[in-house]
């Protein structure tokens, strides 16, 4: 990473918006082409999303979701770790809370079983994020690659286990049973409810500030504490981590520890959030878009959380598109995202040669009057 | 060699070479040359020096077509010329033999120099024709490669032969050779130059950049010097002097060759005892090294690079492990079976200023505040428990900046941004700043500017006459003369002998350097 030489107010807003609107342009233009009215198109898409009722539940519900596994990937990011891995660590992170739910359920108080649960599933993320790790730092064999086959892995696992031993009894869908009543998080909307506030049902839960908490203390840890510099260190020179005497292999095994984690407490928000029970594919691609989500919050929290926060309103106010127009189907949504992914991701410098030019430019206009 | 290229040329019967007039170039805000003129006259040596950052290879750059200058002309044997890549320099004969070399390991030199040039479709004809053509060329200047060697087999002073030949097979006639004999052996040196008057003599121009004055004056016949982006002097060598051209390159005068006062000797800091590393291909690096380092003085380890003076530090500094042999540190005692680590050493009062400090001694990417911590960021002072705090490093690193004079005095910059001078302070200042009892030093002051330079030399001999014992690594003779007490060589991973600095002669330093033991060096010198 080299230091920019535009002003930081541009490096960190300037260019996303201008990204994202270009992003937006070409989505419009091809909207436009199957004969729909781009504008309406978005104004659909925007109160879907923030205005009609319980729409901004679901966008920060998604948002949520996407607040994990961007953390995820951005912590990993750090070491120079590519974790591709999210989806099945999330996977495995949802396994965590059913074992813990199901098993001590019935025992334990609800608190402590709650707060077991969220435990269990960065436990298990954690250990899904390390196996790689340990390969990658041991044996030399490409984080990229074992994280991907480790997605498969836990998918299998899971099959195995809800159509096996983990199902239900007496029915026929591959989940577990039902956790026991008050193992779930609480929803806002049955909170704001109760005070009196009239609000829209949306399965948003508790895990969206248990996710911001998780933002703020990767930022602490990122920037404030001595694992975060020997990490950041190691990321960026493997050489100056050996010299310092830093030890890169167990650098890289907290790490995706770390990382994993996070990646696994996803399942909190949708497995204790909405399901209270374990079923199949409930990642539903979370993981590999958290991939996107950090590059496009430039691996910082702050960044993440607004990431996060397009993501969910393209996510939710795409389910209104399609929902609202016959032309405009679920694939279409995914084009959008697919563009912001295209501009804000692979392009996301393109602007920078003709905003350097504009600014210097400008820089050396103004020297002289302040010589 | 390429008929039709002096062909071409003949007509225009310039006395020059290569013309250069007014050339600007910048990069950003860094105004890099700022208007350069320089004249080359054909068939000569033309010798090119300036302090790191002067200039020097953004200039070679544009006349190579690397770079475009942003004004300015150029001219090749009295022809205006533009060049938009390199490959349209070398079409006008310019070519360049670059610091490290661009060869690709394994082919043989034969592939390296027709590479890019291989002729139509099918290898076999190209490659007999290029043999031929070669033939003729090495029998010309004494450039003599087996051309079905591999090329990573080579030594370096041949492998830099063939990226001469590359040049020279496209038809170059104007050679730039940027620091070629910085990775030389001095009888590789000597070679090289045997070679360079050869081409002189067939009427090859020769752009030769340095920073080693006395190349200078062994070899060139012209000499230009540039400093901070301009061109400050252009005189015939034979009337300059070393003194002169360091003076004009700093722009004020400055003792090349400091020699520093002998210090009484105290007592052992370090013993190495048959030490011995193999490296990850199975190669002995280092070889049964056995040595004494004592407080209050600095050994000088002499050698050319790559010859076990970096595996010697990392196994010292606890980055690798030795495989034979011990080394203690009071009583401390550290093998292959008692790994050492950075951390530990450290501890024991070992500090490192590392060879390489883009790569290991900074992190680029670090603002200079978090890059004066580097292995040290469990120091207590620097926060509460797992935690840190910015603000106590920043004021931290200010302190440093200030007593070690590094510009600009600002903890917020990238430590990529200083220059190399300052980034070295850096590393320095933060090794220093923990009052070890051993430093090891390595290439203190490769590719820093003389001013900086002699800050470094400095302090390192403050440190020794504060008790401390140095270590000092360096490929530069000349440093390792004016700052040890002690010079140790080595060759291929050996030790060729420990020479107090008093009898210590070049001559006898260079022999053992290139692998003749020490009795036989004296015994010749006599």
């Amino acid at each position: 990473m080299q230091a920019s030489r535009l002003p930081r107010y541009v490096d960190i807003v300037l260019i996303p918006v201008l990204n994202l609107l270009t992003a937006l342009f070409v989505a419009g233009i091809i909207i436009a082409i199957i004969g729909e009215n781009p504008f309406t198109a978005l104004s659909v898409m925007l109160k879907g999303a923030f205005v009609y009722k319980g729409g901004l539940g679901y966008t920060l519900f998604y948002t949520t979701n996407f607040i994990f596994t961007g953390l995820a990937v951005a912590v990993a990011f750090h070491a120079m770790l590519f974790n591709i891995g999210g989806e099945g660590q999330a996977a495995m992170g949802g396994l965590g809370i059913g074992l813990v739910a199901i098993s001590l359920g019935s025992y334990l108080p609800v608190i402590i079983v709650i707060f077991l649960a969220i435990l269990g599933s960065a436990l298990f993320g954690a250990i899904w994020g390390v196996i790689p790790g340990y390969l990658q730092a041991k044996r030399g064999s490409h984080i990229v690659i074992t994280t991907i086959m480790f997605n498969f892995i836990a998918s299998a696992i899971l099959v195995w286990l809800l159509a096996g031993m983990l199902m239900a009894p007496n029915q026929m869908s591959p989940e577990t049973v039902s956790f026991s009543d008050g193992v779930a998080l609480w929803q806002f909307h049955e909170i704001f409810n109760k005070l009196g506030f009239d609000v829209g049902r949306s399965p948003l839960n508790l895990s969206f500030v248990i996710a911001l908490i998780c933002c703020l203390l990767v930022w602490l840890l990122i920037w404030r504490t001595r694992l975060g510099y020997r990490i950041r260190a190691t990321g960026f020179s493997l050489k100056a981590s050996a010299y310092a005497g830093y030890r890169p292999e167990t650098i890289i095994i907290v790490t995706m520890a770390i990382s994993g984690g996070l990646a696994g407490m996803m399942a909190v928000n949708e497995i204790l959030g909405v399901q209270h029970r374990v079923i199949l594919n409930f990642t539903s691609g979370y993981g590999f878009t958290g991939i996107a989500v950090a590059l496009m919050g430039r691996n910082h929290p702050v960044g993440i959380i607004f990431a996060s926060l397009l993501f969910g309103a393209l996510f939710q106010g795409g389910a209104e598109l399609d929902f609202e127009f016959q032309a405009i189907t679920r694939d279409m949504v995914l084009m959008i995202q697919g563009l912001i992914i295209l501009f804000s991701g692979a392009l996301a410098y393109m602007f920078n040669p003709a905003l350097e030019k504009l600014f210097l430019r400008n820089e050396l206009m103004m020297r002289p009057k302040n010589d | 060699m390429n008929i039709e290229n002096s062909k071409q040329n003949g007509d225009f019967k310039s006395p020059f070479a290569v013309e250069i007039k007014n050339i600007n170039k910048s990069f950003g805000p860094v105004q890099a040359n700022k208007e350069i003129s320089l004249n080359v006259s054909g068939g000569t040596i033309h010798g090119i020096i300036g302090e790191n950052g002067a200039g020097k290879s953004t200039l070679m750059s544009i006349l190579y077509g690397f770079y475009q200058p942003d004004s300015g002309e150029i001219k090749v044997h009295g022809k205006l010329a533009y060049f938009k890549q390199p490959s349209d320099a070398l079409r006008l004969g310019i070519g360049m033999v670059h610091q490290h070399f661009m060869l690709v390991p394994n082919f043989t030199a034969l592939e390296n120099i027709v590479l890019g040039a291989e002729g139509k479709t099918g290898l076999y004809k190209g490659l007999q024709n290029a043999r031929k053509k070669l033939e003729k060329l090495k029998q010309a200047y004494g450039l003599e490669v087996e051309l079905d060697s591999l090329t990573e087999n080579l030594p370096v002073g041949i492998q830099q032969r063939i990226e001469i030949l590359k040049a020279l097979y496209r038809g170059a006639r104007v050679l730039i050779l940027d620091e070629p004999t910085g990775v030389l052996t001095p009888l590789e040196t000597e070679q090289l130059f045997e070679i360079l008057l050869a081409l002189k003599s067939e009427g090859v121009t020769i752009l030769l950049i340095t920073h080693k004055l006395h190349e200078i004056m062994a070899i060139t016949d012209e000499v230009s010097v540039m400093r901070q982006g301009k061109m400050v002097a252009n005189t015939l060598t034979k009337h300059t002097s070393p003194e002169m051209l360091a003076e004009q390159m700093v722009g004020r005068s400055v003792l090349v060759n400091n020699k520093y006062e002998l210090q009484s000797i105290g007592k052992v800091a370090l013993s190495v005892e048959q030490l011995g590393v193999v490296d990850k291909r199975g190669f002995d690096s280092l070889k049964n090294a056995t040595f004494d380092l004592h407080a209050g003085e600095i050994l000088g380890i002499a050698g050319i690079a790559g010859n076990g003076q970096s595996e010697l530090l990392s196994v010292l500094s606890g980055i690798t492990q030795p495989s034979r042999g011990f080394f203690k540190i009071e009583e401390h005692l550290f093998d292959a079976k008692k790994n050492p680590n950075p951390r530990l050493m450290r501890q024991l009062g070992v500090s490192h200023v590392p060879e390489d400090r883009h790569s290991e001694g900074l992190v680029l990417q670090f603002q200079a505040f978090e890059s004066v911590i580097l292995g040290y960021e469990n120091n207590k002072k620097l926060g509460n428990g797992f935690f840190t705090n910015p603000d106590t490093i920043q004021a931290y690193c200010s302190q440093l900046q200030e007593a070690f004079d590094v510009r600009p005095q600002n903890p917020r910059l990238y430590s990529s941004q200083f220059s190399g001078g300052n980034q070295q302070k850096l590393v320095l200042s933060r090794e220093i700043s923990s009052t070890p009892k051993i430093l090891l030093v390595g290439q203190p002051t490769r590719g820093v500017d003389i001013g900086a330079i002699e800050f470094i030399h400095k302090t390192l001999i403050g440190m020794r006459n504060n008790g401390c014992a140095i270590l000092l690594v360096s490929v530069e003779l000349e440093e390792i003369l004016s700052l040890s007490d002690r010079i140790l060589v080595m060759n291929s991973g050996e030790i060729m002998g420990i020479v107090p600095k008093i009898t210590a002669t070049k001559a006898m330093l260079g022999k053992m350097m290139a692998g003749i033991p020490i009795e036989e060096a004296k015994e010749d010198k006599k």
